[in-house]
């Protein structure tokens, strides 16, 4: 969310100048009963004003969803869910959140603080309700007029459905059908908004595009749905998240996010993943699901995933690359960190359809207190990708001797002339390395986090520069508390 | 400076590695000690810099009038006591400079001075490179990764250059360095001597004390300090071997 300092500057600047464009109507605080049918999805569309379509698309997603099990292969520990308890539709409520600062809970604040975030922006994210989301209207509204004129198209899922219906129609589910898995289908069955991009040919985006410049960004959290389209010969990178610990009143988050780029295209994207972990003993934490997959559908085509995954109780996520055209290429890099009781069972799946075809996966996992860490990736070779080439390596750092790492590669190749190379290493951070930095000066806990800032370093500076220096700041808070 | 009595250290497993050592090292001092291979050089360096796994089951040491065993190796660290490795230690990742800005901070932030920014940093490098005739190339590298033994020794004097200890231990820095190298080592200690300060340094070799002039030079054998004496002692020691000591002791 704090994507960069320079557009915070923006942000902040642009706010002073007063809102000008006037608020969307009250949407009447509503709520649907606990449970889910299609009465719910029903409710859902209506609420929405979704075209019949769409509506007979989330309904075949329900059935789908209906006739299938919580997938259990994941090396994960967690107490069944009942899914007939949630409420799958809750109207943004305008007032609930604290009034100020004061009554916010103050171990939030303080990490707020050590995260450097700027004390305007500290109340935003604890969800006190003050200017903050006009700001962001007046911003993204000015954004999206510099974006238009390239004929960029950024806004919310709802309204692409609503000013862009052909595109969505065309796309959705195209990369991950209704019946993909079992959280994607629940997705495809109640999303409630997320963000719609697109790229036209030849264009490249001037600037990160950023959830945070979109309209009730913060209060679309459980089951978001994305989808970025990058035509022939564009690029664009895009943030997704934010540094700054995330609260959500819902446990369970199942987000879907498909990239599709044309002939040419690059997309790069980028998340950091903090959303609330739960207490020391695990209660309480965020249960997220996600399916995101990206295809590279034109020759020449790069698809490069970045992600920093710190929060979250449990993670289940497989951002994934499918390389479709001919000498497309595919990219994964990953810092996955588990502390106190949080699981993490994620990685990538490379399918290499098309010829020369190339991919590389580079997983950091960190794991510390009773965390468990497990690297899942598939590789695939079909036989018509002659000449496919994959690098997989697959780092894991363990703090402590109550955690745990695991390593599951899946490596299938179908293509005699496929070059597919796997390297796993696993390490303790060494008592020698701790005294070297004490005995320099360095406390426990900062000795630690340069140690582990050093580990994922080469992913780090795969995130754009902001971001970067942000998330090196998270990995420091995530581990607060492994040591000493 | 530096008072230590009636040492005594073991290993977890019961071993006794220190057997009453004593030793008193004034500001302003340039002390060497010498002593024949596992005689406990190294560990009376650990012990001093606080290093875990070593239990002190008797004996006391003081560091500019304090405690020094009752204190955490990283607060030692930033009291001005400073160990130059034997074996530095590699931290894949870890920007060099980055790794000595971070520490030169968390020193200056414990005496209560400003953090030097990226600037300040900078200019402070390159006065003491020059100072050393050390050039910049290993800077940017991760911290002692891929390093040469001699690169290895190199960074450690930088280092001890840039933090100005008031304490500073260098243990078998001189070793399986040219006589290039030597010589920078040399100069790193000797633009390090002044009269709040104090050096200790391990040595196998007579060679380094012809480039730095100790004051008094130790005989460390079996845990304890069996000789002691001024620079002529070493130079005998080159002669003699250590065997001869021991008889003496
Ligand atoms: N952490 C440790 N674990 C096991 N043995 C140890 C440890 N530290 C020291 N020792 C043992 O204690 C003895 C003294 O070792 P030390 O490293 O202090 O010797 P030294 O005088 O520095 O030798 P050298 O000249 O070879 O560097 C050796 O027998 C060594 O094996
Ligand atoms: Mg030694």
């Amino acid at each position: 969310m704090t994507a960069s300092t320079e557009t915070l500057d923006r942000v902040r600047s642009l706010s002073q100048e007063g809102y000008k464009y006037g608020f969307v109507t009250d949407i009447e605080a509503e709520t649907a009963p606990p449970g889910l049918n299609e009465e719910i999805v029903r409710f859902i569309s209506a609420k929405k004003e979704e075209p019949e379509w769409l509506l007979e698309w989330r309904l075949a997603a329900f059935r789908a969803w209906r006739e299938m099990t919580q997938p259990d292969w994941a090396k994960l520990n967690l107490a069944p869910i009942d899914y007939q308890a949630a409420t799958y539709y809750s109207a943004p409520k305008q007032n609930a959140g604290p009034k100020s600062l004061d009554e916010v809970d103050p171990e939030l604040l303080r990490t707020y603080e050590k995260l450097g975030i700027p004390l305007r922006e500290r109340e935003a994210l604890a969800g006190v309700a003050v200017d903050a989301v006009f700001d962001s209207i007046s911003v993204a509204t000015t954004f999206k007029e510099e974006l238009s004129k390239l004929g960029i198209i950024f806004c919310s899922m709802g309204e692409a459905v609503r000013e862009h219906p052909d595109l969505v129609r065309k796309y959705l589910g195209t990369v991950v059908p209704q019946n993909d898995n079992f959280f994607a289908a629940l997705n495809s069955a109640v999303f409630s908004d997320g963000s719609f991009a697109y790229i036209p040919t030849g264009v490249r985006c001037p600037m990160e595009l950023s959830t945070y410049f979109r309209i009730n960004a913060a209060k679309t959290g459980q089951f978001e749905r994305t989808l970025l389209i990058a035509d022939k010969g564009s690029y664009v990178s895009y943030l997704e998240g934010c540094t700054a610990p995330q609260r959500d009143e819902n446990q369970l988050h199942a987000a879907v996010v498909e990239l599709i780029a044309h002939e040419d295209a690059q997309i790069k994207y980028s998340t950091v993943q903090n959303w609330y972990p739960g207490d020391a003993e695990g209660r309480g934490g965020i249960y997220n699901f996600v399916t995101k997959r990206g295809a590279c559908r034109g020759a020449r085509s790069k698809i490069s995933w970045t992600q920093v995954e710190t929060g979250s109780a449990i993670t289940w996520k497989y951002p994934s690359c499918v390389l479709e055209g001919d000498h497309s290429v595919g990219e994964f890099y990953s810092v996955a960190i588990t502390n106190n009781r949080q699981q993490a069972d994620t990685g990538t799946k490379m399918i290499h359809i098309g010829k020369g075809t190339r991919s590389t996966i580079l997983s950091k996992g960190i794991s510390a207190g009773r965390g468990q860490n497990t690297y899942r990736g598939l590789v695939r070779v079909q036989p018509r990708a002659q000449n496919a080439r994959n690098h997989t390596q697959c780092d894991s750092l363990l703090i402590g001797d109550r955690c745990g790492a695991h390593t599951v590669p899946y490596i299938e190749v179908r293509n005699p002339s496929a070059r597919v190379e796997h390297e796993a290493t696993t390490s303790k951070i060494s008592e020698d390395q701790l005294f070297y930095c004490q005995q320099r000066g360095l406390n426990a806990e900062d000795a630690v986090s340069l140690i582990v800032n050093g580990f994922c370093k080469e992913v780090l500076k795969e995130l754009p520069m902001e971001f970067a220096v942000e998330a090196q700041k998270l990995l420091a808070v995530s581990l607060e508390g492994s040591v000493g | 400076m530096l008072e230590i009595h009636d040492l005594h250290a073991r290993l977890t497993d019961g071993r006794e590695i220190l057997r009453g050592i004593d030793l008193s090292v004034n500001a302003g001092e340039v002390h060497a000690i010498m002593g024949p291979n596992g005689s406990g050089k190294s560990t009376l360096a650990a012990v001093l810099a606080g290093r875990d796994g070593y239990e002190v089951n008797q004996g006391t040491v003081t560091y500019l009038g304090r405690d020094l065993l009752a204190m955490p190796a990283d607060e030692r660290a930033r009291e001005g006591l400073f160990l130059a490795f034997q074996y530095p230690v590699e931290i894949p990742g870890v920007n060099n400079m980055y790794f000595l800005r971070t520490a030169i901070n968390a020193q200056r932030r414990h005496r209560g001075e400003p953090e030097l920014d990226a600037g300040q940093f900078l200019r402070i490098v390159r006065a003491k490179l020059k100072l050393l005739d050390i050039g910049e190339d290993l800077l940017q590298r991760a911290v002692n990764v891929g390093f040469s033994g001699g690169e290895k020794k190199r960074n450690e004097v930088f280092q001890m250059a840039m933090l100005e200890p008031r304490l500073a231990i260098l243990d078998e820095t001189d070793s399986g360095l040219d006589i290039d190298a030597l010589k920078m080592v040399a100069r790193g200690v000797n633009q390090q001597r002044a009269p709040d300060r104090a050096i200790v340094m391990i040595t196998h070799y007579q060679r380094l004390l012809e480039y730095v002039e100790p004051d008094r030079v130790h005989v460390l054998q079996g845990g304890r300090i069996v000789q002691s004496g001024d620079k002529s002692l070493a130079m005998e020691l080159e002669r003699r071997g250590y065997g001869p000591v021991e008889d003496a002791a």
